[in-house]
């Protein structure tokens, strides 16, 4: 059985369709990345997966939940990692831990080494008692990774979980997901606009495209089924969308780099 | 991996005879809601200089504005109270309104990062989320209410220290604090930028706190304002503390009432925001 799937999954703003009857299914320990440029729809369906928007039409199921029926079920079920920056600057380390825990129900007598786990997995034990205020954009994101995977979920939904880091800090990042689907057999569902990443990461890819898929499958595949086995995925994309993917100019993308940024700071 | 912890407690959960699911679920919400509670107050620890920021504008209606106005005997009191002592609980419950209304931006910043969004998809309900803010929010009202004592026992007024009535006063804080906090998120729920709130929490509070009985009683006022000094929750806080934190003070509406009204409006405007709380991340 598959443990994420969609059905004709559709979400409009307005007039605007910003995810356009999307199927996919998720197999189980998969690592799947919806791979699309900016206002692809991706976060907008991420946040449907996750039961923080409602679809205007169509359906889903994570773990085997209904989203819209069974969004309880649906939560206890899943780790997330939204875009934004999402732990909290005035706490430390450990206590943004702590309160996850907590707010998940991890049994009192596994709190402790619990959290030691995380914060080992993600190389963070020394600066767990530092205010998170102080860390690096990659501290962070670790971080984030640590809490999300802190109640250990099925699935694990990463918002492009390297966007703003720097090369040596992606690859970290990178090296904990592969683990997080190895060690701990999670199904991690992220979303990019990495080439590189999907690549790197991926079992399958999803391209996406003005809220439509118009890809899917290995990225080798991909390559192969435009004659070109040694393509980019770049080129790859450029195919099956008609236009380039550009990466990192818009508006949104530098203003969300800069806070990142800011935040560091 | 499915975790088996997780996987035995919905078991237990599922399996459990329907009272002990529900008390399961009780604890469960409790719980929930005393970490978000903790993590404000661990928050406070690592940075109490807010708190002493927080403490000077009710000071400065105490010493000042009280001052003055006892002196000019401008504002009677509708009884014998002197009126540096009806005041005091008027300030303490002005101040606690204050911290509540600023809750707002304290969760569009949240909004603004990617915390709510974390937070609403933990398992929580919503209601427990809202509840446990509204808890940070007495928190941080209490500590207001050991600022306020301190100068007001200063300041020579007749503070009524008995066990039963400081906890009386203490719980009239915390449902304070739960009212205008949680009133608070709805409307950053409704506006969700940081300009607009301000805006209107700007628009909100002088006439929550003008058309009350914190600094004159209600008898003086023309009818229209006592109609809405009426539906206003900050009056029955202030009736409540008035009673209990002053020596000889008297409830107009009587103590059952004034919490009775208290208790309410916090449990309607939680189960609104707890339902409109999901907007934040849409
Ligand atoms: N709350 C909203 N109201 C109106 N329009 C929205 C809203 N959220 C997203 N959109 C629009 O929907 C489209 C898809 O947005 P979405 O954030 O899902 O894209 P994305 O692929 O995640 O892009 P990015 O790489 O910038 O994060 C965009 O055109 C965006 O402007
Ligand atoms: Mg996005």
């Amino acid at each position: 059985m598959n443990i994420l799937e969609t059905q004709a999954l559709t979400r409009r703003y307005g007039d605007l369709t910003a995810v356009d009857g999307v199927n996919l299914s998720v197999a189980a320990g998969e690592i799947f990345g919806l791979l699309g440029p900016n206002g692809a729809g991706k976060t907008t369906v991420i946040k449907m997966l996750t039961t923080l928007l409602p679809p205007t039409s169509g359906r889903a199921t994570v773990a085997g939940f209904d989203v819209q029926r069974q969004p309880a079920r649906v939560r206890e079920a899943i780790g997330y990692v939204p875009q934004l920056v999402s732990v909290d600057g005035t706490l430390t380390g450990y206590e943004n831990l702590l309160i996850f825990a907590k707010l998940y129900g991890v049994p009192r007598s596994e709190r402790e080494s619990r959290i030691a786990a995380a914060l080992e997995f993600v190389g963070l034990e020394d600066a767990a008692e530092r205010m998170v205020r102080g860390y690096s954009g990659g501290m962070m994101r670790r971080l984030e990774i640590a809490l999300a995977m802190l109640h250990r979920p099925q699935v694990l939904f990463l918002d492009e979980p390297t966007v703003g880091l720097d090369p040596l800090a992606r690859q970290t990042v990178w090296q904990h997901v592969k683990s997080l689907a190895g060690e701990f057999q999670m199904t991690v569902f992220l979303t990019t606009h990495f080439m590189e990443e999907a690549d790197h990461l991926c079992g399958r890819v999803a391209i996406m495209n003005l809220g439509r898929v118009s890809a899917l499958g290995r990225p080798q595949d991909l390559k192969a089924s435009i004659g070109k086995p040694e393509a980019t995925l770049d080129e790859v994309f450029a195919h099956f969308t008609g236009h380039e993917l550009e990466s990192g100019g818009d508006f949104r993308e530098i203003s969300r780099t800069r806070r990142s940024i800011a935040r560091r700071g | 991996m499915k975790s088996p912890e997780l996987d035995a407690l919905s078991r237990a959960a599922d399996e459990a005879p329907p009272a002990l699911r529900q008390q399961n679920r009780a604890a469960a919400f409790l719980r929930q809601c005393l970490a978000l509670t903790e993590m404000e107050m661990r928050k406070l620890r690592h940075d109490p200089t807010e708190l002493a920021t927080r403490a000077l504008q009710p000071m400065l209606w105490l010493a000042v504005f009280g001052e003055v106005f006892s002196r000019v005997r401008a504002i009677p009191t509708g009884s014998s109270m002197r009126y540096l002592d009806f005041l005091a609980p008027g300030v303490l419950a002005q101040s606690v309104l204050f911290i509540g209304i600023f809750y707002g931006i304290a969760v569009i910043w949240e909004r603004d990062l990617g915390i709510v969004h974390k937070l609403l998809v933990s398992p929580a309900p919503r209601v427990a989320l809202v509840f446990g803010k509204a808890l940070s929010g007495g928190v941080r009202g209490l500590s207001q209410g050991v600022a306020v004592y301190a100068l007001a026992w200063l300041l020579g007024v007749a503070i009524n220290w008995r066990a039963g009535m400081l906890a009386g006063v203490a719980l009239a804080i915390l449902l304070g604090a739960a009212t205008f906090s949680t009133l608070s998120l709805i409307i950053a729920c409704i506006v969700r930028t940081r300009e607009r709130f301000m805006g209107i929490g700007q628009v909100l509070t002088m006439p929550l706190f003008f058309a009350s009985n914190a600094i004159y009683p209600i008898a003086i006022m023309p009818g229209w304002l006592k109609v809405i000094a009426w539906l206003n929750p900050l009056t029955y806080e202030v009736d409540a503390m008035r009673a209990m934190m002053i020596r000889g003070g008297k409830t107009i509406f009587g103590l059952g009432m004034d919490f009775a009204i208290l208790a309410l409006s916090v449990l309607v405007l939680a189960g609104l925001a707890g339902k409109l709380y999901p907007n934040l991340a849409k």
